[in-house]
């Protein structure tokens, strides 16, 4: 296996909701509500090798997006630590961060939020190039139309504001943005899921190009197992906080494993299997506030027993470059 | 198809606007059977959404219903205004939006704001009002229906809320129930569980639905027809398994393709080149004929409604040659369960 570019290393996250002036006053008093914290990301580990596209699946509420901008500097970890290219993201500081967020860029589900709509999107897109020195301000139209063209947009739009772009325009001048800072890493957070399904493929299909002609290496987070596994090398799919289930990604649609990868699977509808064939997980999905004890998944799981109750499962290798976290694949339920 | 509950014929919905009238639904026709589910597809602008709207007279200036019939049971809602329309809607035909706080008010117990809708349009007594609200939410499958109706709005979850407004859109037993992308905000599993409800209220109640969505996998598995809109038209109609198995509009055609779940992963995807034309700006002839790799020189007149086998139809001048193979050719790659 070629060098990590990417490591996390026993990653968590917690968001902690801090009583308000009136809430204390009333603790003090001894009835006001206690500080609650949101557990978005726990204990999570992942490598991701130099040119891999790594795909991050779940439902809402599965840290999936936290996890990604922990990775991109955004958000920095309550415990543990994600080393890019061996050097740690958060601990680094000055010129050091400068330096590193530059080599991760982050693409956004929602290309209207996403780009200044007062700002011509040429100067959105030479903004960090320019401030980073990566060109020099004289070079950087030249610069700028060179992206434009690459990511299938004329490069005399250039002078043109974000409303006159349809969608799946905007998703790729955020795309020329983010490659405007040549990063040795991509975020993508639900890069197509606002966009129509014809759009939705050609931005997948640019995607796919550039990676080929740049060699990025890039987290893909989705909650579409379709557009997941089209582009991914591995997945990794989340569940409340954790990720349950890793594997190449061929290998994890032919036979998943844990019992929630299944479950999506199943409830998942499909073109052309024909209608009333719905087998639907049960229940809902629990809040982060007050996740279920032991295995998150197990009032939603046909298997559960005792012990995934008492003790959440380790994920454990249960073949080469793939692991799942169940109690089922070490010793059972009971 | 004689039993057709709905009848939509010729609708045209227009709105005003400084560029001249916008024909967003510009001469629609379908018509749904009791305990059919009727898929009505299209991407954003297509006009599906107006479409619904218009059904049940929803339309507010600027906008107008400029011709065209809604026949409900026979009788054309296009021409009841008021209170002979107020009648209709709830009872007879009801709708479930795509955010459910559309729908409920978040100040009102749920339970209250079910009984109001029940003595809207019959003359019972409170109690039975309750109980009838109580059999609404057993029926779309909530759990402890009874304390549900003494919860607000807030202490449920986004699919419970749909399911409550699908349980109100159920109270009267209409007819019909238009959905306009009830599940698009909910995920996978928890609209894996609410398009199980609705294949079997469909198919216990009689209740038809005119079900639209941009999702094409969720009509391949829940409808019994599809209709696909472009640019305000119907581009091509029939039985659900046999326009996903072999579509015969290019538009329609081009859309399945390019599915990333179909598809060898990795490889190019096939792609609609452009995007969707302005309302105020469309090519003459076939809308689609910009983008359309079949286009021919026929294409800037308009195109014919082409009717095929089966009751299926198309507008096109080029209609892609049916495929002669299983229904379900377009299943061999993709991803397996391992139950």
């Amino acid at each position: 296996m070629p060098a990590a570019l990417l490591d996390v290393e026993h990653v968590s996250k917690r968001f902690v909701k801090h009583p308000n002036l009136g809430e204390r006053i009333a603790g003090l008093l001894g009835a006001g509500p206690k500080a609650e914290t949101v557990r978005a990301v726990t204990n999570v580990s992942l490598t991701v090798a130099k040119g891999e596209v790594v795909g991050l699946v779940g439902e809402s509420g599965c840290g999936k997006s936290t996890l990604g901008r922990m990775i991109a500097g955004i958000y920095t970890p309550s415990d543990g630590k994600i080393l890019f290219d061996r050097a740690p993201v958060a601990k680094s500081q000055g010129r050091r961060t400068q330096k590193l967020t530059t080599r991760v860029q982050m693409i956004h589900q929602d290309p209207f939020a996403s780009l200044n709509p007062r700002i011509r999107i040429g100067d959105t897109v030479a903004e960090g190039p320019v401030a980073h020195g990566i060109v020099k301000p004289r070079e950087a139209d030249a610069y700028v139309a060179d992206l434009l063209g690459r990511v299938g947009l004329d490069p005399g739009y250039r002078r043109r504001f974000p409303h006159q772009f349809s969608g799946g325009q905007r998703q790729r001048i955020a795309i020329a943005r983010a490659l405007a800072m040549k990063p040795d890493l991509l975020v993508l957070d639900e890069p197509v899921a606002s966009l129509d399904v014809s759009i939705q493929a050609q931005v997948l299909n640019l995607f796919m190009d550039l990676r080929r002609d740049l060699d990025l290496t890039g987290i893909f987070i989705s909650h579409d197992l379709g557009v997941v596994r089209h582009v991914s090398d591995r997945v990794a799919i989340m569940y409340l906080g954790r990720i349950v289930e890793m594997a190449p990604t061929s290998e994890l649609y032919a036979s998943p494993n844990h019992p929630y990868t299944r479950a999506l699977f199943e409830s998942v509808p499909r073109i052309g299997v024909g209608r009333k064939d719905f087998r639907p997980i049960a229940g809902e999905i629990p809040s982060p506030l007050h996740p279920p004890s032991g295995c998150h998944f197990h009032p939603r799981c046909p298997f559960a027993g005792p012990r995934c109750k008492r003790e959440a499962p380790a994920l454990t290798a249960i073949a080469p470059g793939r692991s799942s976290a169940c109690h089922l694949n070490t010793g059972g339920t009971e | 198809m004689s039993d057709a509950v709905l009848r939509v014929k010729d609708l045209q919905t227009q709105f005003q606007s400084r560029a001249g009238a916008l024909k967003a639904v510009n001469g629609v026709s379908f018509e749904v059977g009791r305990g059919r589910i009727l898929g009505l597809v299209g991407e954003s602008g297509s006009g599906k959404s107006v479409t619904g709207y218009s059904i049940l007279g929803l339309i507010e200036p600027p906008g107008r219903i400029a011709g065209g019939e809604v026949l409900l049971n026979g009788k054309d809602l296009t021409r009841l205004k008021g209170e002979a329309i107020r009648q209709v809607r709830g009872a007879q035909i009801a709708m479930v939006f795509q955010d459910p706080m559309m729908t409920l008010n978040p100040v009102l117990k749920i339970g209250t704001q079910m009984i109001a809708a029940v003595r809207a349009h019959d003359r019972v007594s409170r109690k039975a009002a309750r109980a009838r609200a109580r059999d609404a939410l057993a029926k779309v499958g909530i759990p402890s229906p009874e304390e549900r109706l003494d919860a607000y709005p807030h202490q449920l979850s986004g699919g419970m809320r749909q399911r409550v407004a699908i349980a109100i859109a159920l109270l009267h037993s209409p007819a019909v129930i238009i959905a306009d992308e009830p599940t698009t905000a909910l995920d996978v599993s928890i609209q894996g569980q609410i398009l199980a409800e609705v294949r079997r209220l469909a198919d216990e109640t009689g209740t038809a639905f005119v079900w639209i969505t941009h999702d094409l996998a969720v009509v391949s598995s829940l409808a019994d027809d599809i209709c696909v809109m472009y640019a305000g038209k119907v581009v091509e109609s029939g039985p659900a398994a046999e326009v996903i198995a072999s579509p015969r509009h290019p538009y329609t055609a081009g859309l399945l393709a390019s599915v990333p779940a179909e598809h060898e992963p990795g490889t190019k995807l096939p792609q609609v080149p452009g995007s969707t034309p302005a309302l105020a700006n469309l090519p003459p002839g076939c809308a689609f004929a910009p983008r359309c790799a079949k286009a021919g020189p026929a294409c800037t007149t308009t195109p014919p409604v082409q009717t095929f086998e089966d009751g299926r139809t198309a507008l096109c001048h080029y209609p892609i040659e049916p495929v002669s193979c299983q229904p379900h050719s377009l299943t061999s790659n993709t991803y397996r369960s391992a139950s």
